[in-house]
């Protein structure tokens, strides 16, 4: 379960509406390579993961995303403050008003809906453990796209902590995807599924009964 | 941050909240894939502490950040819905 803190991972202090600009982050909310997605595939993914690394990883990361489409979300909201109708029209911002008013609501930029289809629970740590790998790439790749698209410091600034915390997230799913790879018999690391054909094979603990330093394994506690 | 003696303002509180609360997030991702680096523990109790003294002082200040510290003021009202939410802009007259 979760504890919710009333306050943001990241201050958000926007003096500055802009509607044009909201639409854009609106992406990292409900977009392909938002948060919404982000949060919801690690969160999904952690039930089949092989170790306890690799659960702990999906598990936290996915927690971090939650407090980064809250982030988005503010910024989007406070960037569609106080907006007259004449700047709705102006900003390009009157297809989305008319549905939404300026309610906080999934889409990407081009107003496609958030989808489950955005992300993938395959139940192949291998596999779905590239895709966070990949996915972290591509949310930075928008945030790079969006600081290319944002003047405003009070936006930018947020925005690039976002940006610094998806290097660290495809940092971590590397280790996790090693501590997998790490149990996997060298004769057949890609040929079967870790989390559904077998048993993996953890490294922990040693003879002497410490963890390892690859260890997190929960068949640990239940030796067959 | 000097806990001691007169309390902080609020905005400098919740930004050092913000920040040790940050390291914890940071050590906690790291730690996950590092679960013997005893240095990384070190760190993580050190922010984890200083954390939990600063959130504890801002409720006994100005209202509660979490429900673990809702009670700290003993208020008759309930402190926890009246304190601002994260998305309302800071500036005059709100949105």
């Amino acid at each position: 379960m979760w504890n919710y803190e009333k306050r943001l991972e990241y201050p958000v202090n926007i003096t500055t509406p802009n509607a044009q600009i909201a639409q854009i982050i609106l992406t990292q909310y409900g977009g392909p390579d938002g948060e919404m997605g982000a949060s919801m595939r690690y969160l999904s993914q952690r039930f089949t993961a092989p170790n306890r690394i690799t659960m702990g990883v999906l598990n936290d990361v996915g927690t971090e995303e939650l407090a980064h489409l809250e982030i988005v979300a503010t910024i989007v909201h406070q960037l569609t403050c106080n907006l007259t109708m004449e700047e709705i029209k102006e900003s390009g911002f009157a297809n989305y008003y008319v549905d939404h008013t300026v309610g906080i609501w999934p889409q990407a930029a081009g107003g496609i809906p958030f989808n489950a289809c955005e992300f993938q629970s395959k139940g192949d740590p291998i596999t779905d453990l590239f895709e966070d790998l990949a996915a972290e790439q591509k949310a930075r790749s928008t945030y790079d796209n969006i600081l290319r698209l944002v003047k405003d410091p009070e936006v930018a600034d947020p925005i690039r902590f976002l940006r610094a915390r998806e290097v660290v997230h495809f940092q971590r799913f590397g280790e996790a995807l090693r501590s997998v790879q790490d149990e996997l018999s060298f004769k057949n690391f890609y040929a079967f599924n870790p989390s559904f054909d077998k048993t993996a094979e953890c490294s922990c603990p040693n003879p002497d009964g410490n963890i390892s330093s690859s260890c997190g394994c929960r068949n640990s506690e239940k030796k067959n | 941050m000097q806990m001691k003696g007169q309390c902080p303002s609020k905005e400098s509180l919740l930004s050092w909240i913000d920040q040790v609360s940050f390291a914890v997030v940071e050590m906690t991702l790291y730690l996950d894939s590092h679960p013997n680096d005893e240095d990384a523990i070190a760190f993580f109790r050190e922010k984890l502490a200083q954390r939990n003294a600063a959130m504890k002082l801002y409720a006994q200040n100005y209202g509660p950040l979490t429900i673990d510290t809702a009670n700290d003021r003993m208020s008759r009202s309930w402190d926890w819905v009246m304190q601002p939410w994260p998305w309302e802009p800071a500036r005059k007259g709100g949105c």
